[in-house]
């Protein structure tokens, strides 16, 4: 084992034979009895060559994530048990290795990183221990040597004076810097393959990309082959040599990434691949004289301030914005985490007060109504929230869960119950399941359960947080299509807050780019994504991934 | 750290003004006149009169709290009505026994249960987890006199191992010190390991469930050092805050097994005082108790903080 990288990477050329470093032949899985299917994966094949990525491409449930651990030797093993085929990896068949055999090799020429880097450090350590600990396990380097090679590898992520951040913990630092640490206890030891389970799904746009060209310099630079799984298409366009396609538990179609995002041939990929949003948005008729629902000036909202003994620490999570909603009109406010366009949202249906400013729905202004007084207009504004799974009470039918509102405003049992099923119907569900639990269907389903209850409180306002970001894409579509529907059908004015920006430039009539708190760049939608002008818009619109791939999904607007 | 924990020291001296507050009131509070009371059924005018002037109570009550505050800052808790002897002198005397075997029992306690739970944890689903979770139930259902009269019949009397009752300081030996604690500290310690094993495997069976566990093994880390490096500390603040509400509520177990093991504790001191209505003992009592109690919450603070990196106060 060398202690850095070799100097000269090797050359890539599309016609240089590669060494298959993981091979997966007819791999089968067995999921318990009772599941809904017999086989978490089923007759998988694939191949991974040194110093190349292939993606693992599916939705939730294809057993991409299944595949992935199963090579680790990281399965649940009382729940999923690997039934039938070979994975070869260097030539040696994992699934005939013992336990120990296994971990031995896991972390030093197998290594993994995982979704949430927020989750995947033990925040109880520092990183530099975290990282170390891989070399604890798998070398007998001495406290010099090894703080040498941590050193090392923290400067080739990029992390800024690795010295400082040796002692520094996990919440201390940014999720990209967690996830940078993540790829660095997976590279220490120089893998010969490096496994991704969707590495930066839960980054922001800007921190993703610098992840995947930090992945795909390092794994570059020292040849090691990359099995990236992921959902995003956007992704694969950036970063895949070759893509699989994999849907519920089998492999649908494989070949070159520019093969599968350019002429796919199997229905499913083309579906997948046709729902992906465009970032074209369609053309939009403005709506300058529609009626204002909603509207906020100066609003702010300042967290922190003096307590007892303690020292004045304020975070401004918005200042001074100002905002226009018409009736029948969809209002998208974009930004990474922390740029505060959660909070707005949470202000303006006063979840949380705000600081400054006012709010006003049509003429009401409501920001500083003590709780009694804003009660009448609770109603009038309905929130849908981004994860389908937590925002529903698990304990309650979906028939409390919207009746609940209403009920609370006067109107009788029978009546909320005959209009809740009157909506199941409206978004798409089957009226005789308000009877059943929320555990009972799937995410979309949920969402359409979460948009039902909006609803049924007969709002004016519709503000949806992030709604449709932890959906599949091809749920997503259908949801959009639901909401932009819902929006026309009431003539709702809809507020929707976003960190995607494709689903923006099909769902939104205008939009808000939010930055550290601030409105940055505001406009149509069709204007602010042709000529962005702030430096910032055009940054985040720059490391939106697959740009260079035109995606089906443009839907037709009125 | 050290801002923290002065920060911390000097907010607590409003509770404990609160605390000789309540305490300072108890006695005037009560029913009819405190020296009535305290001189008891057949006392004469004269030796009311006098437990009157020996309390202050012929002065303004504003002033009697002034002085009695001002005599307790200076250590002062006053007097023992029946022995005539300085509270601060009885607790003093009293206060080895009951500290050593609290300390035993939340030592033994804490050594035995947090492995136990630990790996019913790790184990969990298995014939070793079934085994400690029905251990766990019968230390909490059985009461510490039953199980202490228990062990004194089978490790006394029966086997005779140990004393039947008695306390011995370490300052005697370490040997007869550990074999008159034995017993009683076993028999407190029944309820506290059912307790802290119960929560121990709740918190670790948590963890483990943990990204940072997934990732751990992922590294090529073995079983052993998963459950103690990553699993084991990140469990343990809600360990360490049942074990520090085991201490406080630690106090009403220790009096009946002084009573149980004839230990001459505080214990034993607060029944007799109660018993005899010496108040001063009473007050002092709480106040000392009050006192180790916000001390052990201050304690507790701050070892979460340096268990959880990320708790700053």
């Amino acid at each position: 084992m060398t202690g850095g990288a070799p100097m000269t990477g090797p050359t890539n050329g599309p016609m240089t034979e590669r060494r298959t470093v993981l091979d997966v032949r007819g791999l089968t899985v067995r999921l318990p009895d009772g599941a809904d299917r017999r086989h978490a994966v089923e007759d998988v094949s694939l191949t991974v060559g040194a110093g190349e990525i292939v993606c693992i491409v599916g939705e939730s449930g294809s057993g991409k994530s299944v595949t992935a651990f199963t090579v680790m030797g990281l399965l649940p093993k009382q729940q999923l048990r690997p039934v039938a085929g070979q994975i070869l990896f260097e030539g040696a068949d994992l699934l005939t290795k013992s336990a120990a055999e296994l971990r031995a090799m896991r972390g030093e020429r197998l290594s993994m990183i995982f979704q949430e880097p927020m989750t995947a450090l033990n925040p109880v350590m520092t990183v530099g221990d975290q990282i170390g600990e891989v070399l604890d396990i798998h070398t007998s380097l001495d406290r010099g040597e090894r703080e040498q090679r941590v050193l090392e590898i923290m400067d080739l992520v990029r992390l800024p004076d690795p010295k400082a951040m040796l002692n520094a913990y996990p919440h201390q630092l940014s999720g990209g810097q967690r996830q940078r640490i993540m790829i660095a206890c997976a590279l220490v030891l120089d893998p010969a393959l490096l496994i991704a389970d969707e590495p930066t799904t839960a980054l922001d746009v800007t921190t993703q990309a610098q992840i995947l060209k930090l992945i795909k310099e390092m794994q570059e630079r020292r040849g090691t082959g990359v099995l990236f799984i992921t959902h995003d298409f956007g992704v694969v366009a950036d970063i895949a040599d070759r893509v699989v396609v994999m849907q519920r538990g089998r492999v649908v179609e494989s070949g070159t990434a520019d093969e599968i995002l350019r002429r796919p041939s199997h229905p499913y990929t083309q579906m997948l691949i046709g729902s992906v949003p465009s970032l074209h948005p369609p053309a939009r008729a403005p709506l300058h004289h529609a009626p204002v629902a909603l509207e906020t000036r100066g609003l702010g909202k300042t967290y922190g301030g003096g307590g007892f003994f303690r020292k004045d620490r304020t975070v401004k999570a918005a200042t001074d914005v100002n905002l226009v909603v018409r009736k029948g009109e969809t209002l998208g406010i974009v930004g990474e985490s922390g740029s505060g366009k959660s909070t707005v949202a949470r202000c303006v249906v006063r979840l949380i007060d705000p600081t400054e400013g006012e709010i006003y729905l049509h003429d009401a202004e409501v920001a500083k109504l003590s709780a009694s007084l804003l009660r009448k207009h609770r109603k009038r504004v309905q929130i849908v929230f981004q994860d389908p799974y937590r925002s529903l009470n698990p304990r309650q039918t979906v028939a409390e869960s919207i009746i609940e509102g209403p009920m609370n405003f006067g109107v009788s049992r029978a009546d909320a119950l005959a209009k809740a099923r009157e909506l199941m119907t409206l978004v798409g569900l089957e009226p005789d399941a308000v009877d059943r639990y929320p555990h009972q269907f799937s995410g979309g389903q949920r969402q359409r359960i979460c948009i039902a209850r909006a609803l049924a409180m007969e709002p004016d306002v519709l503000i949806a947080d992030e709604a449709v970001s932890a959906l599949d894409v091809s749920v997503q579509a259908q949801v959009l299509e639901l909401l932009d529907d819902v929006r026309k059908r009431f003539n709702l004015a809809v507020l929707f807050i976003t960190h995607d920006l494709r689903v923006a430039a099909q769902i939104c009539d205008r939009i808000m780019v939010m930055h550290k708190g601030k409105v940055v760049e505001e406009g149509s939608t069709a204007e602010v994504f042709a000529n962005p002008r702030e430096d910032y818009t055009k940054a985040l619109f720059d490391a939106a991934p697959g740009r260079g791939y035109e995606f089906g999904g443009v839907r037709a607007a009125e | 750290m050290w801002m923290f924990i002065g920060r911390r020291a000097v907010a607590t001296i409003p509770v404990m003004l609160v605390v000789a507050f309540v305490v300072f009131m108890i006695l005037r509070l009560s029913p009819g006149d405190p020296a009535t009371v305290i001189a008891g059924d057949y006392a004469s005018p004269a030796d009311i009169a006098r437990i009157r002037a020996q309390l202050g109570l012929d002065q303004p009550v504003a002033l009697q709290f002034v002085s009695w505050i001002g005599r307790l800052v200076q250590g002062d808790l006053g007097i023992s009505i029946f022995s005539n002897l300085p509270v601060t002198t009885l607790i003093g005397q009293r206060l080895e026994p009951t500290l050593m075997l609290s300390l035993t029992t939340v030592v033994f306690s804490v050594l035995v249960a947090v492995p136990l739970g630990a790996v019913a944890a790790w184990k969990s689903g298995t014939w070793i987890d079934r085994t400690v979770m029905v251990v766990a139930v019968l230390g909490f259902s059985v009461p510490v006199f039953v199980l202490g009269y228990f062990l004194v019949y089978g490790f006394s009397l029966e086997l005779k191992w140990l004393p039947v009752q008695g306390y011995k300081s370490p300052a005697d030996g370490i040997g007869l010190f550990f074999r008159h604690i034995a017993l009683p500290a076993g028999a407190l310690s029944a309820f506290y390991i059912a307790l802290v094993a119960r929560i121990t495997r709740a918190s670790v069976l948590e963890v483990l469930e943990e990204d940072y566990i997934r990732t751990a093994r992922a590294k090529g880390q073995v079983e052993s050092k998963v459950l103690l490096v990553h699993a084991l500390r990140n469990a343990s603040v809600p360990i360490v805050t049942v074990i520090g509400l085991g201490i406080a509520a630690l106090i009403g177990g220790v009096v009946i097994t002084e009573s149980v093991f004839n230990i001459p504790g505080l214990g034993r001191l607060v029944v007799d005082a109660i018993l005899k209505r010496d108040y001063p003992i009473i007050q002092g009592l709480i106040l000392f108790f009050s006192f180790l109690y916000i001390l052990l919450n201050l304690l507790i603070d701050i070892v979460y903080t340096v268990l959880d990196p990320r708790i700053r106060y």
